[in-house]
């Protein structure tokens, strides 16, 4: 089965986006150190350490409360980002997984056209909750593109966003604390998109 | 304990700050200026729990229900993620006292002009109104 038949026609149940969240966990812990550096150069230098905490929490809470569908999942993931992270990424993760869950329901497995309405409706609340757009220097230059792909393939989603987080070095960063360097935060890749590009990753991973 | 407005609740201010010190600090000058006798309930959720710079919805969250005493929470906060997270948790139904609201406002003047309408009985659109308006103070 290729990517793309994946992507048309799969059923992903609770032990896939388990799998999903595990293989985020997995990223953040090995790419920690490269996010950190990139957030020190544009932000205050957290952006690993702070996901770092936030998804062990997650691995501990899903481990804990067992989920019991794929929204349940992500909602539950997400709240506790909310509530461990401590940074910006914390809120902006947080609604992005909750809100996606909330959208995915209580069904217990859903199809690809769901999880891609799903992840829509997140990726816009994120939109919503930072005021921001594609072009800021932000998660969004990773997110949407990899939502727009996702149509053809988890694989040509997991391009699409390492293609929008490289896509950001030249950008002048327009929210966050970024955008006060001005013009100095160009030439700089944005940890924001690039921790979502493992993201996205991570679920073409999970779905291989 | 509400003596000047014959015991009706007042408006609760919760200060959020990535620093504990900022916004116990803003807390303590709020409450202060708004002068002696009954003041409406302020309470400071800065930092993170272990003490560090940050933000932290479950002191946020606490602080509001600490202040709720039924006409709702005016939520002052200073930047970034403090700002995000508030407008996490009202996204929520149940994370936050009915009538808690994200108050548009410089941190420091906001609260002050925050906890002296609350203290004076106003509701919670004219605790914001006031809190809003300092942005108009101009120094020069």
């Amino acid at each position: 089965m290729t990517d793309s038949e994946t992507a048309a026609t799969g059923a992903y149940d609770t032990a896939f986006f388990l799998r999903w969240m595990a293989l985020v966990a997995t990223a953040v812990e090995r790419e920690a150190g490269r996010l950190t550096e990139l957030d020190a150069a544009i932000g205050d230098a957290d952006h690993g350490s702070n996901l770092q905490r936030g998804f062990r929490a997650v691995t501990t809470a899903l481990a804990e409360e067992a989920p019991k569908n794929p929204g349940q999942v992500l909602v539950l993931a997400g709240r506790t980002l909310i509530s461990t992270v401590g940074g910006a990424s914390g809120p902006l993760y947080g609604t992005l997984l909750r809100r996606t869950g909330k959208t995915l329901g209580e069904a217990e497995q859903v199809d690809a056209g769901q999880l891609r309405d799903g992840l829509r409706t997140g990726v816009e609340a994120v939109a919503k909750l930072g005021g921001s757009a594609v072009g800021d220097k932000t998660m969004l230059d990773a997110l949407v593109p990899a939502v727009d792909a996702l149509a053809e393939s988890f694989g040509a989603a997991s391009d699409a966003a390492e293609q929008g987080a490289l896509a950001t070095v030249p950008l002048q960063a327009r929210k966050g604390r970024a955008s006060y360097l001005g013009e100095r935060s160009i030439g700089h890749q944005d940890p924001g998109a690039t921790s979502s590009a493992l993201l996205i990753a991570a679920l073409a991973e999970a779905a291989a | 304990m509400n003596a000047a407005n014959g015991g009706r609740p007042l408006v609760g201010i919760v200060l959020v700050s990535h620093s504990a010190a900022v916004a116990t600090a803003v807390a303590e000058l709020a409450s202060g200026l708004a002068g002696g006798g009954a003041t409406a309930p302020v309470a400071a959720a800065g930092g993170t729990p272990d003490g560090g710079l940050g933000t932290s919805s479950e002191l946020i969250a606490a602080a509001a229900h600490q202040v709720d005493q039924g006409a709702g929470v005016a939520i002052l906060t200073d930047l970034g993620s403090a700002v995000l997270t508030v407008k996490t948790l009202l996204a929520e139904e149940d994370e936050l006292p009915p009538g808690s609201l994200l108050v548009d406002a410089p941190f420091l003047e906001g609260a002050v002009a925050a906890v002296v309408t609350a203290s004076a009985g106003a509701d919670a659109a004219a605790v914001a109104q006031a809190a809003q308006e300092a942005y108009e103070y101009r120094k020069q």
